[in-house]
């Protein structure tokens, strides 16, 4: 039996949350959706920290779909590489569905939340499947079906306000547009190759040097996953869809939407076009490093000028997708690594802030603006204090998650020669301090109204463990700094 | 040149169908239009991979007596298939989406409904009627 799950571990995380959305749909009460939906993130999350175990023993598990062998079936690939997407959309896809229990019906009328509970569960299998799956047409389909479980549940917002109905319809259309311009690519490699399969892909691509078709499918292929991981001029989707989303959803999107994606860019750049040297460092040295660079600024001087909260963190979130960009463009193996520990630190900060934000929005019961937070430091202490260390952790100070991926990826960028981008990054950092002060000031040295909110501990409880894992892995980042490095050896071993 | 320009006659098509789907969703400021765009867009790239797949006299991939037979690829057209799927999907959420618009809007303009909500947003933010604290503990 227990054999029989293992060997089966690389569909069983994705069929997991696919299977249970169609049984969720079903239950009509509050209730037993959500404990069915907790349930299944739960065994998700279960079954990832046994795949991660096997991964240790085995260092790589394919599997052939249906047991028809690669490269004419799908396969699905779990390495070093793609376990530490998999821990962190299913992890953080747990603590958001524990923090959605008391949000949800706050936000959303009764008779629609198992539905919702049925998307949210698409969406987190969509991203799995996302990030495990080796076929790149199969890709695509698990990109669309997260991106639509997606623009759904962003639609949910409408409730409370109505402009969540224009920035679901944004996403709607430029994620379509990205994900049809991957198709491109995808069919022109295809033209060109014969084969779908991602490794079969890289052996063919070797003799294919300088070949224009596979340029211009490299091309299609890399934008389209821009789009989708927000990567700087092609983020106008993001800060809308996820300011105007229901709470539960922008703390799950935040936190695991754009890591999916920006792994598969990471594993595009470095896995499937290993063999075609120049093209992949054209595009570092002259497409993403500049991008990136601009991210970071555009993203936290955005964020400066932004009032309205949930706004402002996403807007931070472009930045911070902008340092992730940056660490794949320098291309050496301890600055992949720093890219990839930042991509686990940024999950559990902005998760961890988000929720924050929206159990701030679930006591006022309105937008929640710069002006709307004056005073509430004291009121509610314990939200706040996690607020606090949480902002901390994303200016990168000691002894939080966000210091140990600023640390990583000064010292990644200093060993390659590239002082002046680690001054660039450090200079941005000091301007997230800016908006994040901001925050802080205006909750704790403002007066407020004397007013006393008894917080609800089914909101801060989740909020308590996130704050707790930003210190934890400030403390002792041996984890996910080992994993990082794994992973980065493996991607750098293909490269060369 | 022209021959193999003329040749390719069904690339022409894909491309200009490619074009004026985006040039659609881009320029349009209309979101039904946007949509239609989209759909265009989407088309195109079913007929680029179905053109990948023809060869000229091929036959459906059944297997045949004779040895010289040569086979279409069926692997494009199923490929084609599934992302029919995927495009009618998008194409459904949008539509719902467009009428949710309509009926809270009142219209489906691009302009008119920024301007309605950048009245909220600075409604919201500068007279402060969001600070009013509702509380349900």
């Amino acid at each position: 039996m227990t054999d029989i799950l293992i060997k089966n571990l690389p569909i069983i995380v994705v069929l997991c949350p696919l299977i249970t959305s169609l049984f969720v749909v079903l239950i009509p009460n509050i209730f037993f959706s959500w404990v069915l939906t907790t349930l299944s993130t739960f065994l998700t999350f279960l079954f990832s920290i046994l795949l991660y175990q096997e991964i240790q023993i085995h260092s790589y598990i394919s599997y052939a779909l249906g047991k028809w062998m690669p490269p004419i079936g799908i396969e699905y690939i779990i390495d070093k590489v793609a376990i530490i997407p998999v821990i962190i959309i299913s992890g953080i896809s747990l603590i958001a569905t524990i923090f959605a229990y008391k949000i949800m019906p706050e936000e959303i009328e009764k008779k629609s939340i198992s539905k919702v509970y049925s998307l949210w569960l698409l969406a987190i299998a969509g991203l799995l499947g996302l990030v495990t799956t080796g076929d790149a047409f199969n890709l695509f389909v698990f990109l669309e079906i997260s991106s639509l479980a997606s623009v759904a549940l962003v639609a949910m917002g409408a409730q409370k306000d109505k402009q969540a109905l224009v920035a679901a319809y944004n996403y709607l259309i430029i994620g379509a547009v990205g994900a049809t311009l991957y198709v491109i690519g995808v069919g022109l490699l295809y033209g060109i190759t014969g084969t779908l399969n991602m490794e079969d892909l890289t052996n063919r691509i070797s003799d294919l040097n300088n070949n224009k078709a596979l340029i211009a499918g490299f091309g299609f292929m890399i934008i389209g996953i821009m789009v989708k991981a927000a990567v700087f001029p092609l983020h106008i989707w993001l800060p809308r869809a996820y300011a105007y989303a229901p709470s539960a959803v922008s703390v799950l999107l935040a936190a695991t939407a754009t890591k999916a994606s920006l792994y598969i860019l990471a594993r595009i750049l470095f896995s499937v076009f290993e063999n075609s040297e120049d093209l992949i460092n054209n595009t570092l040295l002259y497409v993403i490093l500049p991008l990136s660079i601009i991210a970071m600024f555009a993203g936290t001087i955005m964020a400066i000028y932004e009032k309205d909260i949930k706004r402002l963190l996403a807007h931070s979130s472009v930045a911070q997708i902008g340092y992730i960009t940056l660490a794949f463009a320098i291309g050496t193996k301890a600055s992949i690594a720093a890219g990839f520990i930042h991509m686990f630190n940024h999950a559990i900060i902005k998760g961890g802030l988000f929720i924050a934000i929206t159990s701030l929005g679930f006591y006022i019961q309105k937008r929640i603006t710069i002006n709307n937070l004056s005073g509430l430091g004291r009121t509610m202490p314990i939200t706040f204090f996690c607020f606090v260390l949480c902002s901390l952790s994303l200016a990168g100070l000691p002894l939080t998650a966000g210091f140990i991926s600023k640390l990583y990826l000064i010292k990644a960028t200093i060993s390659s020669d590239s002082i002046w981008i680690a001054i660039l990054i450090l200079i941005s950092s000091a301007l997230s301090v800016v908006y994040l002060w901001k925050m802080i000031e205006v909750m704790w040295m403002r007066e407020g109204r004397k007013i006393v909110i008894k917080e609800n501990p089914t909101i801060y409880l989740s909020l308590i463990f996130i704050t707790f894992l930003n210190i934890y892995f400030g403390l002792d980042a041996s984890l996910v700094v080992d994993g990082s490095f794994e992973a980065a050896e493996k991607l750098i071993e293909d490269l060369k | 040149m022209i021959s193999s320009t003329i040749g390719i006659w069904n690339y022409w098509i894909v491309f200009c169908l490619m074009m004026i789907g985006l040039f659609l969703v881009i320029g349009r400021k209309n979101f039904l239009k946007k949509i239609v765009g989209l759909t265009i867009f989407q088309t195109s790239v079913f007929l680029l991979y179905i053109t990948f797949g023809k060869i000229k006299g091929g036959t459906p991939p059944i297997l045949n007596e004779s040895i010289d037979t040569i086979y279409s690829n069926p692997l494009p057209h199923v490929l084609i298939l599934t992302a029919i799927v995927v495009g009618v999907a998008t194409t459904a959420l949008g539509l719902s989406l467009v009428l949710r618009i309509n009926s809270e809007y009142g219209t489906i303009e691009e302009d008119d409904i920024s301007a309605q909500d950048l009245v909220d947003y600075h409604d919201d933010i500068e007279t402060g009627k969001s600070v009013d604290l509702n509380f349900n503990q």
